[in-house]
């Protein structure tokens, strides 16, 4: 990895490859280069300029006018090749289009609705610590960060109890997908057809039951806001982004906790820490790496000029690690003021399902920390490649109760 | 430049100077005040900048968009007819002095 001035441009050319498995082994490094290297970059392997740091990471989420998402946020340029799948009508439009639907998802995952499904998601969290407690040791990926959401979401949403072993194999293809054509996603996609017949199934209507998320966006056709035939589309957006974020996302949590016990210990003491403990792994591990937009037009970014039609990859996770914007950022400090990272996006795309996300991470985090003394990493973790998401494949520990 | 009141539940206040353009919200985040979460970080979506406006000072705001009026069905502490969510609240000269009350909590 090298960085080195190309003539003319004053944009830094860099040979960093963020979508290959070196990369993902160890990010820290290249972004630390990408950061440094300038306010925007070019990277030669893929064609795309790049952002890194917090100011430009947060410029570019802000202007969707000039940055949009309706030619794809993955590499793919919408306007030059077909998507994989029919876009996301949330995730992959812009205003004026996707301020409707946007609305209804708003509206259906509102403060109000967490304030109903709280208590059920709380009762779910001691349940999974229950059953940790019967262990003692276990793999905190599969035993914990997966089987928590797998216990509420799916029901919260109101799937149906065949077929959920699709989800988190769907959720990996649409977050591979975002990458360039390169084997994680060729071989995702080849393998997608299963879960993608299972994933359009679900989304109808009657397979979705009667107070759901699922079923309140249908319920959003009969009064008028969308139609019947985006309401599936709708409904596939919380099936594509709703469990392997948080699943990476408490993941991120537990981890964190067990790698660095005095913070383990400051939130025993003080169980409020919870919901910060949850945001703070959100920044410090950015479950979420990474995510495209493309220029409807030639633009200035500090300094730095970008045609019309050309991808601009944003570096979240090196964002949420800028010295610029954040004191001792490699340090997981779960009483940071966390607002304003970029773990969840910023702006009118700003993770939809964020409360979600939040509400799971600290009853389960709250649940852990009342209950267990000591989580104990007793081997090797073993970490998860994808072209987006970031978080392990599995991770054993030995827990002691309180 | 306009500075604005905050009152914590505990009867103790704080006065924050503000920078032009900023939100209520912005301006009492960039000071470290205890009492405001804003876990969205600005982006009309989590409820967790929540304030009690004194009621002198209501009818001087700007005026609530649908999505500001849904979100605060959706507060941690009780709504008030006083409520608004200070992320919403741009801070303009004539906000100078403004009193707000911070609620018991925010999540």
């Amino acid at each position: 990895m090298t960085a080195s001035g190309a003539a003319g441009s004053g944009v830094p050319h860099l040979d960093v490859d963020p979508f290959d498995m070196s990369f993902f082994a160890d990010p820290y490094p290249a972004h630390e280069l990408l950061r440094e290297a300038g306010p925007v970059v070019y990277l030669d392997k893929w064609n795309v300029y790049g952002v890194a740091r917090y100011a430009e990471v947060h410029a570019v989420l802000n202007d969707p006018a000039t940055f949009c998402s309706s030619r794809g946020v993955g590499l793919s340029d919408f306007k030059k090749e077909a998507p994989w799948r029919p876009p996301s009508l949330i995730l992959e439009a812009d205003p004026p289009a996707h301020t409707r639907t946007r609305a209804v998802l708003s509206k259906v995952l509102s403060p109000t609705v967490m304030k109903q499904v709280r208590d059920r998601f709380a009762e779910a969290a001691e349940a999974r610590v229950d059953a940790l407690l019967q262990m003692r040791s276990f793999d905190a990926i599969a035993d914990l960060a997966e089987a928590y959401p797998l216990s509420i979401f799916p029901d919260a949403l109101g799937l149906k109890p065949e077929g959920r072993e699709h989800l988190i194999p769907y959720a990996s293809v649409v977050f591979n997908a975002f990458g360039p054509p390169n084997q994680l996603r060729q071989q995702a996609i080849e393998r997608s057809a299963p879960h993608q017949a299972y994933v359009a199934e679900q989304c109808q209507r009657e397979n979705l039951a009667p107070g759901g998320f699922g079923a309140c966006i249908h319920a959003q056709v009969d009064e008028g806001a969308i139609t019947a035939t985006e309401a599936p589309l709708l409904v596939r957006s919380l099936l594509s982004a709703g469990l392997d974020t948080t699943v990476n996302g408490i993941g991120a949590a537990v981890y964190c906790l067990a790698r660095f016990p005095d913070q383990w210990q400051r939130l025993r003491d003080d169980l409020t820490l919870a919901r910060g403990a949850f945001e703070e792994a959100v920044r410090f591990e950015s479950p979420v790496q990474t995510f495209f937009r493309t220029t409807t037009r030639e633009v200035e970014l500090s300094g730095a000029r970008i045609g019309e039609g050309e991808k601009v990859l944003m570096f979240l996770a090196a964002a949420n690690r800028d010295p610029r914007r954040w004191d001792a950022p490699d340090r997981y400090d779960i009483t940071r003021r966390t607002s304003g990272h970029v773990g969840f996006g910023s702006g009118i795309h700003m993770c939809v399902g964020q409360l979600v996300a939040r509400l799971e991470g600290e009853v389960m985090l709250t649940a852990l920390a009342r209950r267990i003394g000591r989580i104990e990493i007793t081997g090797e973790p073993k970490r998860r490649f994808n072209n987006t998401l970031r978080g392990l494949d599995s991770l054993p520990v030995t827990i002691t109760p309180a | 430049m306009p500075a604005i009141t905050f009152i914590h539940p505990d009867g103790k206040s704080d006065r924050v100077e503000t920078a032009g353009g900023e939100s209520v919200m912005q301006a009492a985040t960039r000071h470290g005040l205890d009492g405001i979460l804003a876990e969205c970080g600005g982006n009309a979506m989590c409820a967790t900048c929540h304030v009690y406006v004194d009621e002198s000072w209501l009818a001087r705001l700007p005026a609530m968009a649908d999505d500001e009026d849904a979100l605060l069905d959706g507060t941690a502490a009780e709504r008030r007819p006083t409520s608004r969510l200070s992320c919403q609240i741009t801070i303009t000269p004539d906000l100078d002095g403004l009193v707000l009350k911070l609620p018991e909590r925010q999540v």
